[in-house]
């Protein structure tokens, strides 16, 4: 009985549907227009080589927005993550000498897990607002860091060579921290698609109080993502150290907005509910390329910035009016 | 009497925290006086009017991220202005830097009208498009700003019939900071907009079925926080007489202010008396750590624990509210 209107469709409507069912197409297509744009601004830029450096540097983004992909789907957002990320990093850049590299890697981890659950129990049991309990457990983060950094000036600083091979490292080509990306996106992906913790957190951010009515516990889901989240931001500054190598008391931090960015481009709602993580890494990507974008047109700063803004803003305005639904 | 505690208990407290934290300061360092608070009025102006143009936003249901951005705009801009030019033309520059606050506000309330994208997303993408224009219109910090305007902030107000002694007690700096923001305010809580602004906070749609048209109020709230966002660029040009282009740590600052202050996120509820407060206190908590000669990064896991710790008692008095 739907046949004969959708026969009556136009072409227009049809194409909208469409995208609306598949709404990591149109990203695919912008991410292909814009590697062909670069292509074309800079030929021969596109190589092997390239291919390798923009994934590296878009899996550090693609792991800090996981964080911020799973704490919106349930309404939320997580601001501590680039000086969770931070801490993790100069945390292990600083103790290796002293505790051997798998316990600083295991010590550095705990600050992050800590600022996730101080994170999960205001926001699941004293129901703060999350963008505040985070800016609020962000700011302790970075007052300890600079606190602890005092303690081990005398101390230096080296990155480990595993982490140094993680982040920078190739191994026929592809990089090396794709080890760990991938089983880590894998896990998310299948945990949000088909395991109850992911139909959770959807139900969660679509309607709190029918979750909590059907006997959802809410805060346990909370805390338990929460903490999660800051263990990823934790994994993502041991990668990233070794990414850049230079471990600073701000090195995550300029990765936050672009996080969130790549998450909202992705078409994660802000407001909870809907989103996917395939459409975040999609996100991430297109923001590394557009990056390198600015970069190759040899802007100054200034202008560079406010194509940037500008270039998110109009893709979230597309791509709200393409899904939404009408 | 108890009626008023009672509908104002978070403003009371806020009141009480901050004498008890001057008494505080005046045992630490006994010598604190009329300097002292010369000296807090004027570090909190720039601080007071970031959090002054979040709490209309907030209250109206939304929330800026690019208000430390705009105050870097304004404040660049004036300073080039001022760079070189006359004294009466700093009334000029004043004027159009005022006005240039406001409309960047109405852009970024237009484009959230117009998008329909989540506030938090446009102003996201509006902090790196004004820090732009602020880093094209001013690449290194520089500029200059008129004496008079500079003066402004220093010292207090003689006036014939009070003696100095208790003149001295109310800085320029404080002055200027409540007749700024009563100019705007006083008119805004009286006016139809005002109460349209609250009412698309506490609900758009109810506010939408009463006759309140949205969207224009919503474009009004975002232009009233640019115009607050200008005052405090021009404050930042006045007290260090240069343009910065980069943004300072106002953005963080004008949301735990607002916060603090009793402004509900989500809207609807709050006033701007809470958040100026607040502001005050959250830097005569720093004041008193450097008197305590504590290491000033402490001071930051301070000022987080205090952010964290109140936000928890208010959520939990929340909570037990609904139950009861």
């Amino acid at each position: 009985m739907t046949m004969p209107a959708q026969d009556d469709l136009s072409i227009a409507k049809r194409i909208r549907r469409f995208l609306r069912d598949h709404p990591l197409v149109p990203l695919v297509v912008l991410l292909i227009a814009l590697v062909v744009i670069l292509e074309l601004m800079r030929p021969g830029i596109f190589n092997e080589r390239w291919i390798g450096n923009t994934i590296k540097f878009a899996i550090p983004l693609a792991m800090l927005a996981a964080c911020q992909t799973l704490t919106m789907l349930t309404g939320g957002i997580d601001l501590s993550v680039g000086i969770a990320a931070t801490i993790s990093a100069f945390v292990v850049a600083t103790q290796v000498a002293i505790l051997g590299t798998p316990g600083a890697i295991a010590v550095s981890l705990i600050p992050a897990i800590l600022i996730g659950i101080a994170n999960g129990i205001g926001v699941g049991l004293f129901r703060v607002h999350p963008l505040i309990m985070t800016l609020g457990t962000g700011l302790i983060g970075t007052g300890c860091l600079q606190v602890y950094q005092r303690t081990v000036i005398a101390t230096g600083s080296s990155v480990p060579d595993i982490l140094a091979w993680l982040g920078t490292g190739r191994t026929f080509g592809a990089p090396n921290s794709l080890l760990v990306f991938v089983p880590m996106a894998a896990l998310i992906i299948y945990a949000l698609r088909r395991t109850g913790f992911g139909r959770l957190l959807y139900a969660l951010g679509e309607n709190e109080d029918a979750a909590r009515l059907a006997g959802v516990r809410s805060w346990q889901v909370i805390l338990a993502l929460y903490a999660l989240s800051g263990l990823i931001a934790g994994i993502t500054g041991l990668i990233y150290v070794g990414l850049i190598k230079a471990p600073s008391l701000s090195l995550a931090v300029p990765l936050l907005l672009p996080s969130v960015a790549a998450a909202v481009i992705g078409g994660t709602s802000i407001f909870g509910g809907r989103g996917t993580y395939s459409g975040t890494i999609v996100g991430a990507l297109i923001l590394t390329v557009l990056t390198t974008m600015l970069t190759v047109l040899q802007m100054p700063e200034g202008s560079r910035r406010i194509l940037f803004g500008l270039i998110i803003l109009a893709v979230t305005a597309v791509y709200v009016r393409i899904t939404e639904d009408s | 009497m108890i009626r008023f505690l009672r509908s104002h208990y978070w403003i009371t407290g806020l009141f009480a925290i901050l004498a008890l934290l001057l008494v505080i300061t005046k045992i630490i360092q006994p010598e604190y006086g009329a300097s002292g608070i010369d000296s807090l009025a004027r570090a909190a102006l720039p601080f007071a009017f970031a959090a002054a143009a979040q709490t209309v936003v907030v209250i109206a249901g939304g929330i800026d991220l690019s208000i430390a951005s705009m105050m870097a705009v304004t404040s660049v801009t004036a300073a080039v202005m001022m760079d070189g030019a006359s004294e009466e033309y700093a009334i000029f520059v004043v004027i159009f830097v005022l006005c240039l606050g406001a409309l960047m506000g109405t852009i970024n309330g237009l484009l959230i009208v117009l998008t329909r994208v989540p506030d938090i997303v446009v102003t996201l993408a509006m902090l790196f498009v004004w820090e732009g224009v602020a880093l094209m219109i001013l690449k290194a910090p520089g500029g200059a700003a008129a004496e008079w305007l500079k003066g402004l902030l220093v010292g207090s107000l003689s006036i014939p019939g009070i003696p100095d002694a208790v003149t001295v007690w109310f800085p320029k700096s404080l002055i200027l900071l409540a007749v700024c923001l009563m100019a705007v305010w006083i008119p805004f809580r009286r006016s139809r907009f005002g109460l349209s602004v609250y009412a698309i906070g506490s609900n758009s749609l109810a506010a939408f079925r009463t006759g309140v048209s949205v969207n224009r109020v919503k474009v009004g709230a975002y232009a009233m926080a640019g115009l607050f966002a200008a005052m405090g660029g021009l404050v930042l040009t006045m007290s260090t007489g240069i343009g910065a282009p980069i943004p300072g740590p106002y953005l963080l600052a004008s949301v735990a202010a607002v916060v603090l202050g009793g402004v509900v996120l989500g809207g609807g509820r709050g006033g701007l008396l809470g958040p100026i407060v607040a502001v005050f206190i959250l830097r005569l908590v720093r004041t008193d750590l450097t008197f305590l000669a504590v290491d000033p990064n402490i001071t930051t896991i301070v000022e987080g624990t205090i952010m964290v710790v109140v936000v928890m008692i208010g959520g939990l008095l929340a909570v037990r509210g609904r139950r009861s």
